[in-house]
């Protein structure tokens, strides 16, 4: 009564109920044990006096074992009385094993089905959004007043050697991308406002859209991004693997304070590259709109220069770069923060480097938003 | 699992190495090793911390390939070829428990279980459901466990829940690097009872990488010792005759004396 179809070279697993007797031979292996969970649950005992005859199978693994035992508890459970079951007696003691063993327990989510489930999930995420915010505040104040006594008395809290590393990995070896990319949006930039502005034969403004451009927000916002993608991912890289590796509680159990040795540094040296980077993505941007100027509208680089020199003061680059120091802090902290939130396994490294990056370029955006509101209240 | 036929030709080699020689820059740590494990015997694998022990039982999976020298599991070559089919099939019949479990974190325990189902097999989900819960219960994990993860479990239980994986598809054969190491004795004790059992009930081939001389004496049938580059193979009583420092030293030290000791006293 069982339609079987060849696996492998072994015996097919075959079973057989007739009236009173349930029979089965052959190979009851992992292998077959797909088709004969299907073809088991088909059958329908009917109660009564019972007989199991395994004593033809060839072969039984575990999970045959466990096909057999299932089906013998399915036919007790509707009444049926084994009045005798037979097995090979190479496999009574795997039979047994399982056979004393506990009976499983269906499976169970943690999470209601349905709306009631949603609604579980709604109120898990707004809990953990509060309890996120609550300690991301308390973290601000530990670093701010970590800071705060960093300079009243940095002998004893700011480790300079660790500093300047990161100065080196944050600023020194970002000056490659950070420059190529700010000298393509100088290009970009040039060629759409070239364009653009020529439809007036106001070519020449193209310099002014340059300037107040790149240097007001392009320049710092680039970097910025750069920077958020680039030095705060590895900040939260580093720390969170060194929270796997137990190396941050290593460091608490030898009285070394975490905040001093590990987000200082960062925070600090970040604070002080940023503002560097920009000034030197705003010339690599300047740079690359000039050499645009020069190809697409004839203007030579004196005349750049001149005209610059009209459309831009020096406030215009210092309104741009008095938000580096701030972008930094921010990239730090979070970088630093979601690195310690960590938990001890390798998928939450990389869960919380996603949320690290996304959170910093999204506060350093509204940030900047929030800078162009204040500025223009201030009329500068 | 030794079908029918495979008891009467009583010695069936399952695993076996000739000439094997490992070696790292000009470090050699295998010098023409020779090696047979029977089917179900259980062969436990001891030596000095670097002696080669565990690129023994990686040389002999396939996960190191080795500079010279052939190895043989299930009459099917693992060195060289490591991808493919003919290795695909090989590594259906073995289950391999590293040092630390190696659960993947990302995953709750049943669905680690699952993993190889998933793979190999046709299953319907709510079998596999059944099966990973068979499992967690053979390797002696409380109800519940599958829906945890990894990082939630203490040590001893990562092993356990390690040890079912490695039993997901029913193997032949099994690999234990370190199962006791970082256990508490009871845990120690209960694991190598654990082992013997299932060894017994599934008529396992256990090849058991340690230097825990509880675990030698509970559950090996041979020993053999990693020394000067090359294995020395016999019984625990056996070896104790040895002449060998090292061996000397192992087995009549302290700890060694008062584990065999506690044999003798049974």
């Amino acid at each position: 009564m069982t339609s079987i179809e060849a696996v492998s070279d072994e015996p097919e697993a075959w079973f057989k109920l007739d009236r009173d007797t349930l029979a089965l031979g052959g190979s009851w292996t992992i292998g077959e044990s797909a088709r004969l969970d299907r073809e088991l649950k088909a059958i329908k005992p009917e109660g009564g006096v019972l007989e199991i005859d395994a004593s033809q199978v060839s072969r039984m693994d575990s999970a045959g074992a466990w096909l057999l035992l299932r089906t013998r508890r399915a036919m007790e459970a509707t009444g049926a009385k084994i009045s005798r079951f037979s097995l090979p007696e190479l496999y009574q003691p795997l039979f047994e094993n399982l056979d004393q063993e506990r009976t499983p327990e269906p499976h169970k989510s943690r999470i209601p089905p349905g709306f009631r489930g949603r609604l579980y999930k709604i109120g898990r995420a707004t809990v953990h959004a509060w309890r996120q915010t609550v300690s991301m505040l308390g973290y601000l104040g530990r670093v701010t007043v970590e800071t705060g006594e960093a300079i009243v008395k940095p002998k004893h809290n700011l480790r300079i050697a660790a500093m300047f590393s990161q100065i080196e990995e944050t600023g020194i070896n970002a000056l490659p991308i950070v420059g190529l990319l700010a000298f393509l949006i100088g290009i970009v930039l040039a060629y759409q406002g070239a364009d653009q502005l020529s439809r007036f034969g106001a070519q020449i403004f193209t310099i002014n859209l340059l300037g107040v451009g790149i240097l007001r927000e392009i320049g710092g916002l680039i970097t910025a991004i750069i920077v958020a993608g680039r030095s705060g991912s590895a900040f939260t890289a580093h720390i969170g693997t060194m929270r796997v590796n137990e190396e941050i509680d290593a460091m608490q159990t030898m009285g070394l304070n975490t905040v001093d040795t590990l987000v200082l540094p960062r925070i600090v040296g970040l604070v002080i590259a940023l503002p560097l980077l920009t000034f030197y993505s705003d010339i690599m941007g300047l740079l690359g709109g000039a050499v645009m100027c020069y190809f697409q509208l004839n203007i030579t680089i004196p005349v750049f220069l001149r005209q610059l020199n009209e459309a831009v003061s020096i406030n215009t680059m210092m309104v741009g770069l008095i938000k580096a120091p701030v972008f930094a802090f921010v990239i730090a902290l979070v970088g630093c923060y979601e690195g310690f939130q960590v938990e001890r396994n390798a998928a939450s490294v990389g869960q919380l480097t996603t949320r690290s990056v996304v959170e910093s370029v999204f506060l350093v955006i509204v940030l900047d938003a929030a800078f162009s509101i204040m500025f223009s209240v201030l009329g500068i | 699992m030794a079908a029918p036929a495979d008891t009467e030709k009583k010695k069936e080699v399952v695993i076996k190495i000739r000439g094997l020689v490992n070696a790292f820059g000009n470090k050699v740590i295998h010098d023409h090793l020779d090696l047979d494990v029977y089917r179900g015997e259980v062969l436990g694998v001891v030596g000095g911390s670097g002696s080669g022990k565990s690129v023994l039982l990686r040389s002999i999976i396939g996960l190191i390939r080795p500079k010279e020298g052939t190895v043989d599991v299930l009459g099917q070559s693992t060195v060289g070829e490591i991808e493919g089919p003919a290795m695909r099939r090989l590594e259906m019949r073995w289950g391999v428990l590293f040092q630390e479990g190696a659960l993947f974190s990302s995953q709750t325990v049943a669905e680690n279980i699952q993993v190889p189902l998933r793979e190999y097999t046709a299953m319907s989900q709510e079998l596999m459901d059944e099966i990973a819960e068979m499992k967690l219960t053979m390797v002696g994990l409380p109800p519940g466990t599958g829906d945890k993860y990894p990082s939630e479990l203490s040590g001893g239980m990562k092993k356990r829940a390690g040890l079912a994986r490695a039993l997901a598809l029913d193997p032949e054969l099994l690999f234990l690097d370190e199962p006791t190491a970082g256990l508490d004795p009871i845990s120690a004790n209960q694991f190598d009872e654990l082992v013997k059992r299932l060894q017994k009930a599934l008529g396992l081939t256990v090849f058991l990488v340690t230097h825990d001389i509880d675990t030698l004496r509970a559950v090996t049938d041979r020993i053999a010792v990693l020394v000067n580059k090359k294995l020395v193979i016999g019984t625990i009583s056996e070896l104790r005759q040895n002449k060998d420092p090292w061996i000397q030293d192992y087995f009549s030290g302290v700890r060694g004396r008062a584990a065999l000791a506690s044999e003798e006293a049974h």
